[in-house]
C-alpha cells in the first residue's frame, strides 16, 4: 500500500469537499445548492473511507495534524471566491481523480482495489455533474481563463507517471506543476476552522 | 442460543434511518450474518461512502444482536460488493408504492450522463417514462430528481450504483 499516495488522495477529498461545502446556501442556484453540497459530502464520505484503511480512526487524521502535515494539492485548498473559477477546478479535478482512481482499481492491495471501485462508481456522478457545468460555460472568457489560471495547480494531483494522461486528456501542453508539501496562507485559516470543534472539546468526548 | 435466521429476522425489522419504508435487509446492505459461540459476526457494506447514515446503521446493528442477548462483532466492508442491485424485490416495491423511483440495473461501465437525460425512468406515481432529470444529486447522495411531464409531479429517482 502507498500510503502517502493515499493520504494525499484522502486530504484532497476532505479539503476539496471543506472548500466545496462553502458554497452551500450561496450558489448560484437552488439546485446547484443541492448538487454542490450533495458533492462535497460524498468526497469528506471517500476521505474518510480512504483514512480508515490508513489509521484507526479516521477523526485523528483528518482534524488532528498540524496544517504542515496535510498532503493535499495546492489546487484543492486555494480559495476561489467565484463560481467560473470553483467550476473549472471542479472539471480539472474531476478529470485527473479518475486517471488516479482507475489506477489504484489495479492496486495489488484488495482493499485499496476495492474501495477505488467503490469510489469510482460513485465519482461517475460527479463527473457528470462537471461535464454537465463545462458544456454550459466552455465559451465564456471567464472559465477559460480559469483553466488557464488552474492548469498547473491539476497536474500537481498527480504523480509525475500520470501527468501526461492527463495533459492527452484535456488537450493541453504539460507546464511546471504546483507540487504537493506546501500550502497557501489560506490554508491556515481553513484548518484553524475546520479543526476547532474538535479542539474545543476535551479529549475523548463523545458525541 | 440465538441462531442465524433470529438475527436475519430482527434486522429485516430495522429501518433504513433515511428512508424508514425498507429495512436494511430490503436495501441489501447485509452481505453476511455468522453466529458463533454466542457471537455475531455481521458484514454490512455502505451503500455511498458519503452517506452520513453509515454509523447510525452499524449501531442499530449492534444494538439489535446485543438485544438478542449476543455480542456484535460488525465490519464495515468497503468494496464495490454493495449495489443497488442488491436491493430486494419487495424492497423496490416498497420504494416505488412510497414515490422512490427505483434503481436502474447495473451495467458494467458506470452511467453516462446521456443515460440520465433518456427517456426510459418510469414515474412512480403515473408509470410514465415522460420524464426529465432536473438534478443529478437530491436530497442525499443516492438519489436523483426528476420531473414527470405527464402527471407534472417532481420524483426522487434512485442512482445506480
Amino acid at each position: 500500500m502507498n500510503e502517502l499516495l493515499l493520504l494525499g488522495l484522502a486530504d484532497d477529498e476532505l479539503i476539496l469537499g471543506w472548500r466545496d461545502s462553502e458554497w452551500t446556501g450561496i450558489a448560484p442556484m437552488l439546485e446547484e445548492d443541492v448538487a454542490f453540497s450533495s458533492i462535497a459530502q460524498n468526497e469528506i464520505g471517500h476521505a474518510r473511507a480512504v483514512y480508515e484503511l490508513l489509521a484507526d480512526d479516521a477523526d485523528v487524521l483528518a482534524f488532528d495534524r498540524k496544517p504542515e502535515e496535510y498532503r493535499c494539492a495546492p489546487l484543492v485548498e486555494l480559495h476561489l471566491l467565484d463560481w467560473g473559477r470553483t467550476i473549472a477546478r471542479r472539471c480539472l479535478y474531476e478529470v485527473a481523480d479518475e486517471i488516479r482512481i482507475t489506477a489504484l482499481m489495479e492496486d495489488d492491495d484488495a482493499r485499496v482495489a476495492g474501495l477505488a471501485a467503490k469510489i469510482n462508481r460513485e465519482e461517475a456522478y460527479h463527473r457528470m455533474h462537471a461535464e454537465m457545468w463545462r458544456e454550459r460555460l466552455a465559451d465564456t472568457p471567464q472559465f477559460r481563463s480559469a483553466v488557464d489560471e488552474l492548469w498547473r495547480y491539476a497536474l500537481g494531483v498527480l504523480p509525475p507517471k500520470q501527468r501526461e494522461a492527463l495533459a492527452a486528456r484535456l488537450g493541453r501542453e504539460q507546464v511546471d506543476a504546483v507540487e504537493r508539501g506546501t500550502h497557501d496562507d489560506a490554508f491556515a485559516a481553513l484548518h484553524d476552522e475546520m479543526t476547532m470543534v474538535r479542539r474545543s472539546a476535551p479529549a475523548g468526548a463523545q458525541w | 442460543m440465538v441462531t442465524a435466521e433470529q438475527v436475519w429476522e430482527a434486522f429485516d425489522a430495522i429501518p433504513d434511518p433515511e428512508i424508514p419504508i425498507i429495512s436494511l435487509v430490503d436495501l441489501g446492505v447485509i452481505r453476511s450474518v455468522d453466529v458463533l459461540d454466542g457471537h455475531v459476526r455481521v458484514e454490512f457494506t455502505p451503500t455511498f461512502l458519503g452517506c452520513p447514515a453509515l454509523d447510525v446503521m452499524k449501531r442499530a446493528l449492534e444494538e439489535t444482536v446485543s438485544a438478542l442477548g449476543a455480542k456484535p462483532d460488525v465490519h464495515v466492508i468497503q468494496d464495490d460488493s454493495w449495489s443497488t442491485d442488491k436491493i430486494t424485490p419487495a424492497g423496490r416495491e416498497k420504494l416505488r408504492a412510497a414515490g422512490f423511483a427505483p434503481p436502474a440495473p447495473r451495467e458494467a461501465s458506470a452511467p453516462k450522463l446521456v443515460q440520465l437525460q433518456s427517456d426510459v425512468f418510469r414515474c412512480p406515481y403515473c408509470g410514465s417514462t415522460e420524464t426529465k432529470l432536473e438534478n443529478i444529486f437530491g436530497p442525499t447522495p443516492c438519489r436523483s430528481l426528476r420531473y414527470c411531464e405527464s402527471c407534472r409531479q417532481p420524483f426522487e429517482q434512485f442512482k445506480t450504483i
